[in-house]
């Protein structure tokens, strides 16, 4: 007799059988494995259907003219809001479009850096005296906007250490932060290593001393459940193209009263209330973020996307990411002379391994993978400070989603195993 | 194995980047420059020295990277030193225009060792890789030509 568990458990192990036939990119069977869903994800053709039934209706501008067309373009462009919020547990108007999620924290810093000039609410001014911390273990989307930041208004950048496994603790947080602290950003699931960062825990601590929490959520709001309301942050950062959408297209997540003291930092039409020649006024967020022409139609196919996760059931991709992950690491841990870069084996990780292997190149392993039928990144994964306290150029990283087949990670595994004798490298 | 890495990691290339040929950066070095590839981090400096002839009496470098980028510079090495400047920005053209050449024409002979790398010419992410000693050994004459311009020798 099958028990509800028993049911789940193999509707989780099956999940990529399901979904692949959505997949018009991974449906031939000579198709490599594609272990890169932490670049850029693929695209099921609901999200496509979507954005063609959008515009072969007839496109148009959104929030401005009075046409039929005008009004069904806004429609659908705020639906997607909607979808989109409704998906990271925020309110319709705490969701700001963006290009991606680089742009999205592009977007705090320099709004930060004009109220710093004086511009606008006077709450995320910064000056001599005042820090901004991040981590050692950060993307560069979420390290150089905050050093040019810290440029900008002679406040200090400063950074939580990682260890040589390329880990970090709460602990190591509560080191660093203190009253000066103004800032805190960090990686909710790291690009690199998978830690997973205890979002909440971090975000109270940092607000005991009045920091403003920004989240690089990248990595997690495609991959686990995420609600922003309860993860307490001040502003979240996430793109399109790494949960099954379009490129072009991410968000700058905030909450209501952070986004209402935030500056615009780009500014121009749509965006505003009272222009004179010498000043404007701004509508509310998050209007007041969305200058000209946006991107409608990405927009329209991010919420198709959002549909299609919540279709497939995000407990159910959950679990199916951690099986992932616990297959990733024995397949890595499984061939001699792979390191695993990260938590150890048995410790919460996201579906992404990174390893180093003895005596071969990240560039050389992945060209081999590559050979093989095996899509994997290599290189320094825009982390280049994390790489050289982990004492490395770069690593080869193998990362999974909802279409992640066992059979893909086995084929991962089978030719990793034969990196290391085809470069003539003993063990 | 697969006919294209075959192509691209031909044993010729595989043994120079165990080899090493000219690693090491000489006190001697009247030229240095550094090369950096950001994609993977690829790094090589290259240390020159000319004769009162003019032939290259120290070439040497030093760096880490992929087997392709190591086993560049190693062929390099092999094939330049001791060569005339003129020479050796001959072969630096013919190297780069063999790696630019998607159509796989024949090389000229004058690159010996370096034909090995034609293949890399249908890996366009790897044409980096193999260039960086040579964009390097280029910058390198470059700097010692600057300054004959700017201080001719008393002949």
């Amino acid at each position: 007799m099958t028990t509800p568990a028993d049911a789940d458990a193999d509707a989780v192990a099956r999940l990529a059988t399901d979904v692949r036939p959505d997949f018009p990119a991974l449906r031939d069977e000579h198709a490599p494995a594609y272990l890169d869903s932490a670049a850029t994800s693929q695209t099921p053709r609901q999200v496509l259907d979507a954005e063609r039934a959008f515009v072969d209706a007839g496109t148009a501008a959104v929030h401005r003219g009075a046409s039929e067309a005008t009004g069904r373009a806004t429609l659908a462009f705020e639906d997607a809001r909607a979808d989109v919020a409704r998906f990271v547990g925020a309110r319709e108007d705490e969701i700001v479009w963006t290009q991606n999620a680089t742009d999205a924290l592009n977007m705090v810093a320099l709004g930060m850096a004009d109220a710093s000039a004086g511009l606008g609410d006077p709450r995320f001014a910064l000056g001599p005296g005042d820090e901004i911390l991040v981590t050692e273990a950060e993307h560069h989307a979420n390290l150089i906007p905050w050093q040019r930041l810290a440029r900008r208004t002679g406040a200090s950048l400063r950074w939580v250490p990682v260890r040589e496994d390329g880990t970090w603790s709460i602990d190591d947080a509560r080191v660093a932060l203190n009253s000066r602290t103004r800032v805190f950003a960090f990686a909710h699931v790291s690009n690199v290593t998978g830690l997973i960062a205890p979002a909440p825990e971090l975000a109270e601590l940092a607000h005991t001393v009045g920091a403003t929490v920004v989240l690089d959520a990248c990595q997690s709001v495609p991959h686990m459940p995420v609600d922003l309301a309860a993860l307490g942050v001040d502003f979240a950062a996430f793109s399109g193209h790494k949960m099954l959408g379009p490129t072009g297209i991410g968000v700058l997540a905030g909450r209501a009263d952070a986004l209402a003291a935030l500056p615009p930092a780009r500014t121009g039409g749509s965006t505003i209330t009272t222009v004179t020649m010498t000043d404007a006024e701004f509508l509310p967020p998050p209007q007041r973020f969305e200058a000209g022409t946006q991107a409608v139609t990405q927009a329209i196919g991010l919420g198709a996307a959002v549909r299609y996760l919540e279709g497939v059931g995000r407990e159910r991709l959950a679990a199916r990411e951690q099986q992932l992950a616990t297959m990733l690491m024995d397949a890595a841990a499984a061939v001699p002379g792979v390191h695993i870069v990260g938590p150890a084996a048995g410790h919460e990780r996201a579906a992404l391994v990174s390893v180093v292997v003895d005596g071969v190149h990240a560039h050389d392993v992945g060209q081999f993978l590559d050979a093989r039928g095996v899509a994997v990144r290599v290189g320094h994964h825009c982390a280049q400070p994390l790489h050289r306290r982990l004492g490395v150029a770069a690593t080869t990283r193998a990362s999974g989603y909802l279409y992640t087949s066992d059979e893909d990670v086995a084929r991962f595994r089978a030719a990793l195993a034969e990196v290391r004798p085809f470069f003539g490298v003993s063990s | 194995m697969n006919t294209d890495l075959a192509s691209l990691y031909q044993q010729v290339i595989l043994d120079h980047a165990r080899k090493r040929s000219g690693f090491g950066l000489s006190a001697d070095a009247a030229a240095r420059h550094h090369e950096l590839n950001p994609t993977c981090g690829d790094e090589i400096t290259v240390g020159i020295a000319k004769d009162e002839d003019g032939t290259l009496s120290v070439l040497g470098w030093e760096g880490q990277g992929c087997s392709i980028s190591m086993a560049s510079a190693s062929t390099m090495s092999e094939l330049c030193a001791h060569r005339d400047a003129t020479e050796v920005r001959t072969l630096i053209d013919q190297f780069r225009a063999m790696l630019r050449d998607r159509e796989g024409g024949e090389p000229p002979e004058s690159l010996e060792d370096a034909v090995a790398f034609q293949g890399v010419a249908r890996f366009v992410m790897r044409i980096k890789c193999a260039m960086l000693a040579w964009v390097a050994l280029e910058a390198c004459l470059e700097q010692l030509s600057a300054r004959e311009r700017t201080a001719p020798a008393a002949s």
